[in-house]
């Protein structure tokens, strides 16, 4: 029994990692529908100029500041390049566009930091350590706690601010926002600056443990059974999401994996995914459609 | 023009095209008065709504394009000017439909529409309960999401939305859409009260020609995409063409639709 709770925790916990990466899909969802396939990439970025300023000699802090300065910056300038002079495409026509932004974004990160896998220590070791008898990772505890963090601050923000209220009107009604003088604009340009900076949380937190490299965009695939899962339009259904991905892939994998002849967890939380979206399409906490009758 | 009050709003000659190719408005003027109610008149695609999104310059977001012509408010050519602009200078359209956010409280709805406000936070407290008090429903619905209200409820959540933004001037689409006769009533009333309490000037498209002409102090007809007759509301009530093709009425006094068919009055206009 206690290594079922050992591998449960475990997978929560890498859970966990999972959400951080979904939550930067869902903050861009809700504000403006479109699926945004240059998340993993903007991840990647961060991490790739994080590094780079660490290498130039930046202290820890500062570097953070810098990159989050970069990312807001970048935010910007996709809303005004990329975005706005698409307002009113259909949205596939939106996707495509963040296809070709992810392929930017990677290559231009790739370009101005180089292409080598880097270490990236952000002060946590990866040691074990023991509760009542069940070993856990100090780092995965860590990486949790920061998402517990940046989750409390995003509530805050969408709930209790202006802004955060301007967005979630831009979510339900693009029409009625701009009738009511909410710029979309300025809406577009700090959703996106919010996924630049869940992408340089969870490319630091995914880079010191996989390292710094081109694959760190590649983690963004385990997003989407954890946004299939928790619904695309909610914060709490990526956080819940992740959780049940993470757990239920080390759970089949330990449990169920040896009679298929193991590694399962590449592919169980796809199978997942996919036998939800037969059940329950609009995901466990996705936007209930609203119809009155 | 024979309209009280300085003119508000001018629209002069507009020509509005949607997609580069078509043609919806040919040449609409008109002037809403300082302090005035004005009632935009005329069947389903006669150009109402397009010409209350030219104003509140909404129609960009559906590819449509002034092409022609100027609009003026307070005399300032406004036709460049963005949504935000227009309801920072005191301009708000309520949209047909409602189109109020669904998922959003009614509370938090009205909120939304002191997005542009920078008088800070006791000034629209004020507006707040100043909307409470024109709409004590919403007060009791406050809490409940704006999706699961009713109909009636949303339009009022809409309207209210857009007196948080402390407009001179209301850009009113479509107000009785799908509501009880009753509500309508209720609606125009307030609507009325806003008008002469806080000196909110509207422009009003509505097919409720009724209504519209009882409560505007004057009106324009459209028919397709153009001004076919305006005049005081009195006059357009006791128009015949008006009577005939928009009250229902004739000289005989109302009559029933199955006999329009066999006579009709021929338009003394032109559209």
């Amino acid at each position: 029994m206690t290594f079922f709770f050992e591998v449960l925790i475990g997978g929560l916990l890498a859970g966990v990692m999972y959400s951080l990466v979904a939550l930067g899909f869902v903050m861009i969802f809700k504000a403006s529908g479109v699926f945004n396939f240059a998340q993993g990439a903007l991840v990647l970025f961060a991490a790739l100029t994080f590094v780079g300023f660490m290498e130039k000699g930046l202290p820890f802090w500062v570097a953070m500041a810098v990159t989050l300065a970069v990312m807001m910056g970048s935010a910007i300038l996709i809303e005004r390049f990329v975005l706005r002079p698409l307002v009113n495409q259909p949205p596939i026509t939106l996707f495509m566009a963040t296809i070709g932004l992810s392929f930017l974004l990677e290559g231009l990160g790739q370009g101005l930091w180089g292409s080598q896998v880097r270490a990236l220590d952000i002060g946590i070791e990866d040691l074990p350590f023991d509760v009542l008898g069940m070993t856990f990772s100090k780092f995965d505890f860590f990486a949790a706690g920061c998402a517990a963090l940046l989750v409390g601050a995003l509530v805050l923000f969408f709930n209790k601010t202006r802004v955060g209220l301007a967005l979630r009107a831009v979510a339900d009604d693009h029409q009625a926002a701009l009738a009511v003088g909410i710029p979309l604009q300025f809406v577009w340009a700090v959703v996106w600056a919010v996924a630049g900076l869940v992408a340089l949380v969870a490319g630091l937190l995914w880079g010191s443990r996989l390292g710094v490299q081109f694959s760190l965009s590649l983690v963004a695939l385990k997003a989407l059974p954890v946004l299939i899962l928790g619904g695309f339009t909610s914060i709490a259904g990526a956080i819940v999401g992740g959780l049940i991905i993470g757990a239920s892939e080390k759970l089949a994998e330990v449990f169920i994996g040896p009679y298929f002849g193991g590694a399962i967890e590449n592919w169980f939380p796809y199978m997942l995914a996919l036998a939800f979206l037969l059940i329950r399409p609009q995901g466990l906490f996705g936007e209930k459609i609203i119809e009155r009758v | 023009m024979s309209q009280g009050g300085a003119p508000l709003l001018v629209i002069n000659n507009i020509e509005v095209i949607y997609d580069h190719v078509i043609l919806v408005l040919k040449g609409v003027s008109l002037t809403v008065p300082e302090g005035g109610i004005v009632a935009l008149l005329g069947a389903n695609g006669a150009g109402k709504t397009t010409t209350l999104k030219a104003v509140s310059n909404l129609l960009r977001a559906e590819r449509g394009e002034v092409t022609k012509g100027s609009i003026e408010y307070k005399g300032q050519r406004i036709d460049r000017l963005t949504p935000n602009d227009l309801v920072k200078l005191g301009v708000v359209q309520v949209m047909e439909g409602r189109h109020c956010f669904e998922h959003l409280t009614v509370e938090e709805n009205l909120l939304t529409g002191a997005h542009t406000r920078k008088d800070g936070r006791a000034a629209v407290a004020r507006d707040l309960e100043m909307v409470y008090g024109y709409f004590p429903r919403l007060k009791e619905r406050r809490k409940s999401q704006a999706g699961y209200t009713s109909g009636g409820e949303q339009q009022m959540t809409a309207i209210g939305r857009a007196l948080l933004a402390a407009p001179k001037m209301i850009l009113l689409d479509e107000p009785s859409m799908g509501l009880a006769p009753q509500l309508v009533e209720e609606i125009f009333t307030i609507v009325d009260a806003l008008n002469k309490k806080e000196k909110v000037s509207f422009l009003l498209a509505e097919q409720n020609t009724n209504v519209a002409l009882r409560f505007a102090d004057y009106g324009y007809i459209l028919e397709n995409g153009r001004v076919v007759l305006d005049g005081e509301a009195q006059a357009l009530r006791e128009n015949e063409d008006v009577k005939e093709f928009y009250l229902g009425l004739s000289s005989q006094g109302r009559k029933s639709f199955r006999d329009t068919k066999h006579y009709r009055r021929r338009k003394r206009w032109l559209a």
